[in-house]
């Protein structure tokens, strides 16, 4: 899986073109995003996945980590999706009700994926912006370490990183956050580098207007758009490290779960007759991740109109 | 282009050796050692391995004495588990059957994935669009960790048509479901972005005059089109094969293929530093190379790009 | 040349008669056409070196490969290997014995006494560094301990050939389980000539030379391991399995998979998934008793350890709550036994103490547990906080999870804490733990194999329990006339103190193809040898 380097840089570009004028784009681009049905669809679903995650606790009938000791033992038998029993989603190999812990792992797949994207987007935009603005030697360098970087096999090191400090969820989002940022980076330095040498921003800095000011006015508007962008189709790749993660067995603690902690469990357990374990966890997988790319893809396309 | 790549290879150099420092430190500072073990072994007998393995030297020295032996006779040193064998002869063994099942996923890959995409653009909105973007959107998020046991469980143990696992040097049919598994979501990837960049290209200028001209649209496609649309394409390859060794962890351990991957996760997990460090300089040094080729196959395809 | 060719494929072909032989030597069975044999690996063997391999994997592949002084039969009784019996001095520590003149080695030379001498002196040898030396201390050989520590020489450990058929071993004590210990891998014989010319790469299948009934074909890291008969092999006549296959699979839940399509002939069952392939599979589902023992060791240690664990009321209402029915029938569900002592119940001459909880109802022993407590300061209103450490394993999860809710009931707030292989050993053995999961197999058949671990002096104790009365009693035990008095007392004092909450013992869960004879399953320490294994016809 990756985010698609033409489309991006295509955003780019646009935006770098012409002086935004705030609000006539975003109005635009609302418009017609609101016209794509593939997106619309997708943020219902991601709102509807948010509702679950909040709410579906209330529901629940057990909490995500109590043994249903009158089904133990006879998971296949008795342990199968019910409303009589009140395990909606049936119950993991230990009897434990499954709706709970996937609503719990809802919970902390979005939070692995929203946080490590935000991370993820904070460092690049501010480094890329920083390289890009200041510029010489200084980006030089920058962008140098950042090539080396990328040469990083970064899977590797996150493995590293979670056997040396240990498993535990901050780990998870520094460790998935910060080897995501290098991309976004250089397309922040390189949407800077073009911004900085534009009439408007020149015509602006000869008028005397403070820096500050056109950083926020001029460079941050324009910014805007590829970071959302970006930021949205950056979730669905976290969620997927993450799960990758917790098949290797070192993701989150018991008692609490993940999407992947769950679908690896379900996908051991397939043969069992117990298909339920990888079929409630694998469908909030993917259509959330679905979700995620219609909205994201239907952002660019919003913000950057051409004909696909 | 030489001064070009003599620039980039100077940049390789301090990469590695960063890694090599950084893995290096990594997993000395992880609890436990190599011969941690659940009986826990005698004061005496650890402090004869430890001198057996030089782990009684300071960190730098042992780091030292590593590179050097790298450097001056290509030697990773003796495995720390597998004792009986060196690190060399781990991955001789281990890499030749990653590097195969990888590099027929990698052109699997390119060749479905180019060709989903290619004809999802020229048909652009028909039928065969909306199948090209369904499954490539649905091939993306489905994780090979899933897909490696439903595999098995279809073609081994339901049809009984492939055997479920082993390597037994690389005859075809134990080679099918690992090459499935692994190119599944590359394939995805590479169509959906074909897609995107044939589209672009389709609506360039120097295309519409092409087409203006009433050249044939197969010569269009051919000649004009689908070299420039592979930009993209080429400069995602780098990335792809970092992604593909990844992903060879879940072939070998679902289909116990004996490849690199899995050696990399257990030496990480049984802390035998020499295996890892052989590994992870092993992928680097893979990675650097395949990102210079990628560069420069990029410079063949767009001669506008000066370095 | 041409001659010579012609006869070793003629002789080869007579030796491998035996393979087509329609009925078993013994038993008079008839035999299966078909003698390949196919077995599951967890992970790649590590070492193909029988002074250098640690674990039951590799030694399963080294009983097949080398050949000690004894073997073990199907029940674990031994019978004579490269030697065909020995004499004991009246004081009881100077072992002579008599080795098989006919014994072979698989390029045609005899096995000598010296071969023995050479390989126990390089386990004991701190140049190499055997990870498995102290095996050489715990048989007690003259010498061992100082050579370990390199305070005396190797030429000093008490082991010499008096002749080529002749081995004198001398042990600092007598030992009343010491042939027993001669089964294991580590006291096989070497070749040096072979190690001299090779060096590590001896193992490799075109270098190697065995005594044992099969040689070694093929060795590829994490995939497969391939043996044949050894014709040269003193009663290869007998061997009948012609071609087996040893293959690495990660994943159990994949191995059963690939079992039931045919490309297995044993495989061990995942937890919980026994009863319902018993009833689908009546003929080949197995759960049978085996010599390891499944504990929570409470760290105890006055500095390192919580203070509630000093506590012996905290400690014994722990171990109370524990339902270990619902353990082993719901979630195990392997026919394991539920524990409620440390030395597994089956071992050979131990007597179970009369342990008392052991008898009451689970209910009877929660409100016991409840009471306990409440008498220590704690309960519902004044939770205990508490960790449990334990490593990545499905089982080790769920067991830790039931517990969790075990001990919610008498107030105790559980964390559980998940770690891998080598942190939760380093954490262990650093003391660095409230409450830690283990489990010991045993070594030889015998009780002291698991009670020498709770003894002070002990390098195991991870979980620091001292007891002047325990100490007293293991000592006693190793020289007197009947030990297993000792063994039951020392037992009490465990069952007393409660340095660890006993959860379950052992049983060797599998799937094995109903063609297959010999498997010593009825072996408490399951140790198999490929030469006793046969199919028959069906």
């Amino acid at each position: 899986m990756v985010i698609d380097s033409t489309r991006m840089k295509s955003l780019a570009d646009r935006l770098a073109v012409d002086e935004v004028k705030g609000r006539s784009l975003w109005a635009d681009a609302r418009k017609r995003f609101l016209k794509n049905k593939a997106a619309v669809g997708g943020l219902i679903v991601l709102l509807l996945v948010l509702v679950f995650a909040a709410f579906g606790g209330t529901i629940a009938q057990y909490s995500n980590e109590e043994l249903d000791f009158s089904i133990m033992g006879q998971i296949a038998e008795k342990g199968g999706p019910s409303l009589a029993n009140g395990h909606y989603f049936g119950t993991d190999d230990l009897g434990r009700d499954l709706f709970a812990r996937t609503v719990q792992g809802t919970q902390i797949s979005l939070a692995v994926g929203i946080v490590g994207s935000a991370i993820a987007v904070l460092v690049g935009t501010f480094y890329g912006a920083f390289a890009g603005y200041v510029g010489g030697r200084t980006d030089n360098i920058m962008m140098r370490t950042v090539d080396i970087l990328m040469s990083i096999p970064y899977m590797f090191v996150l493995i590293l990183l979670l056997v040396v400090f240990g498993r535990s969820i901050i780990m998870l989002f520094v460790g998935i956050g910060l080897i995501s940022w290098l991309d976004m980076s250089r397309i922040v330095r390189g949407q800077t580098l073009s911004l900085k040498h534009k009439e408007f921003i020149e015509a602006a800095e000869a008028t005397g207007v403070s820096r500050l000011i056109i950083i926020r006015r001029h460079i941050v508007p324009n910014l805007l758009g590829v970071v959302a962008v970006y930021a949205t189709l950056l979730v669905p790749l976290m969620i997927l490290t993450e799960s990758f993660i917790s098949f290797l067995g070192l993701g989150v603690q018991e008692p609490l779960t993940s999407w992947g902690a769950l679908i690896s469990e379900g996908s051991g357990t397939l043969n069992y007759g117990t298909y339920w374990q990888l079929a409630f966890p694998l469908f909030f997988f993917v259509i959330t991740l679905f979700a995620f790319f219609f909205v994201g893809d239907g952002l660019r396309d919003a913000l950057d109109p051409k004909d696909r | 282009m030489l001064a070009f790549i003599a620039k980039r290879l100077a940049i390789a150099v301090p990469t590695l050796l960063l890694l090599v420092v950084f893995s290096f430190l990594l997993m000395h500072a992880a609890p436990g050692g190599p011969f941690t073990s659940e009986r826990g072994l005698p004061p005496a007998v650890l402090a004869n391995l430890n001198a057996k393995y030089g782990l009684d030297q300071p960190m730098w020295r042992q780091m030292t004495t590593y590179v050097w032996g790298i450097v001056s006779h290509f030697d990773f040193g003796p495995s720390f588990i597998y004792k009986d064998r060196t690190v060399n002869e781990i991955i001789a063994q281990g890499f030749p059957v990653t590097l195969t099942y990888g590099s027929i996923s990698f052109v699997v890959a390119v060749l479905t994935g180019v060709g989903l995409g290619v004809s999802a653009a020229i048909w652009h909105n028909s039928w065969l669009d909306y199948l090209a973007v369904g499954i490539s959107i649905g091939a993306q998020v489905l994780p090979n960790f899933v897909m490696a046991p439903i595999l098995v469980l279809v073609f081994t143990l339901w049809l009984g048509w492939l055997p479920g696992g082993g390597w037994e040097g690389g005859q075809w049919q134990y080679v099918i479901m690992p090459v499935v598994a692994l190119s599944t979501s590359f394939m995805a990837s590479i169509a959906r972005i074909t897609r995107s960049s044939m589209l672009e290209v389709m609506n360039s200028n120097h295309i519409r005059t092409a087409k203006a001209k009433g050249l044939p649209m197969r010569k269009v496609i051919l000649r004009h089109a689908l070299k420039p649309a592979m930009l993209p394409v080429v400069s995602y390859l780098g990335p792809a094969f970092v992604t593909m060794i990844t992903g060879s962890v879940v072939v070998d351990m679902y289909f116990s293929t004996g490849g690199i991957g899995k050696a990399f996760v257990d030496s990480a997990l049984n802390r035998d530093y020499a295996v890892m460090m052989g590994v992870t300089i092993l992928v680097g040094t893979l990675t650097v190379l395949f990102n210079l080729l990628v560069d420069v196959l990029y410079a063949w395809i767009d001669p506008k790009i000066r370095y | 040349m041409k001659t010579k060719l012609l006869l070793s494929t003629i002789l080869g072909l007579a030796l491998a008669m035996p393979a087509w032989a329609a009925t078993h030597p013994v038993t008079g069975e008839e035999l299966a056409a078909n003698q390949d044999y196919t077995y599951w690996l967890l992970d790649a063997i590590k070492s193909m070196d029988p002074q250098i391999n640690t674990d039951v994997e590799g030694s399963g592949v080294l009983r097949s490969l080398f050949e000690g002084l004894f073997n073990e039969d199907q029940v674990g009784g031994l019978v004579p290997g490269a030697a065909l019996n020995f004499d004991l001095s009246d004081d009881k520590t100077v072992y002579t014995f008599h080795l098989r003149p006919e014994a072979k080695w698989s390029d045609g030379k005899p096995v000598t006494a010296q071969d023995f001498v050479y390989a126990w002196k390089r386990l004991a040898d701190p140049e190499f560094a055997s990870e498995y030396a102290w095996y050489m201390e715990l048989m007690q050989v003259v010498n061992a301990s100082a050579i370990i520590a390199g305070e005396k020489p190797v030429d000093e450990l008490g082991v010499k050939a008096l002749d080529d058929n002749t081995l004198e071993v001398t042990i600092e004590a007598p030992l009343p389980y010491f042939p027993q210990m001669l089964t294991h891998a580590s006291t096989f014989p070497v070749r040096q000539d072979v190690i001299e010319a090779w060096g590590p790469k001896w193992t490799d299948p075109e270098h190697m030379v065995g005594n044992g009934a099969y040689v070694l074909k093929e060795h590829i890291l994490g995939e497969k391991v391939v043996m044949e008969p050894n014709p040269s092999y003193w009663d290869a006549a007998n061997t009948i399995l012609q071609h087996v296959t040893a293959l690495t699979i990660n994943d159990n839940n994949a191995a059963l998979t690939r079992y039931l399509a045919g490309e297995l002939d044993r495989v061990a069952i995942p937890a919980g998934q026994y009863p319902r392939l018993a009833a689908e599979y009546p003929a080949e589902a197995n759960s049978v008793p085996q010599s390891c023992s499944y504990i929570y060791i409470f760290n105890m240690d006055p500095v390192k350890g919580p203070a509630a664990l000093q506590d012996v009321r905290v400690r014994r209402a722990l171990s109370y709550a524990i339902d270990r029915d619902v353990i082993v029938n719901s979630v195990l569900q392997g026919g394991q036994a539920p524990s409620y002592n440390w030395t597994h119940a089956a071992t050979a001459g131990f007597e179970m103490p009369d342990i008392e909880y052991s008898h009451l109802t689970q209910a009877e022993r929660d409100a016991k547990a409840l009471e306990l407590m409440t008498e220590a300061g704690y309960g519902p209103n004044n939770p205990l906080a508490l960790t449990l450490n334990y490593n990545t394993s499905d089982a080790h999860k769920k067991i830790a999870i039931a517990v969790q809710q075990f001990w919610k009931k008498i107030g105790v707030d559980l964390t559980l804490n998940n770690m891998e292989w080598k942190v939760h050993t380093d954490k262990m053995q650093a003391q660095d733990f409230d409450m830690g999961r283990y489990a010991w197999c045993g070594d030889y058949n015998e009780a002291s194999t698991y009670l020498d671990f709770f003894t002070s002096y002990s390098g195991h104790n991870n979980g620091k329990f001292v007891s002047e009365e325990y100490d007293r009693l293991m000592k006693e035990s190793k020289t007197a006339e009947n030990p297993n008095l000792m063994y039951t007392a020392a037992e009490q004092i465990l069952a007393d103190q409660m340095p660890m909450a006993p959860i379950y013992q052992y049983t060797q869960v599998e799937m094995i193809k109903p063609d297959m004879r010999g498997m010593s399953t009825e072996n408490l320490m399951q140790n198999w040898y490929l030469k006793d294994m046969y199919r028959v016809a069906q």
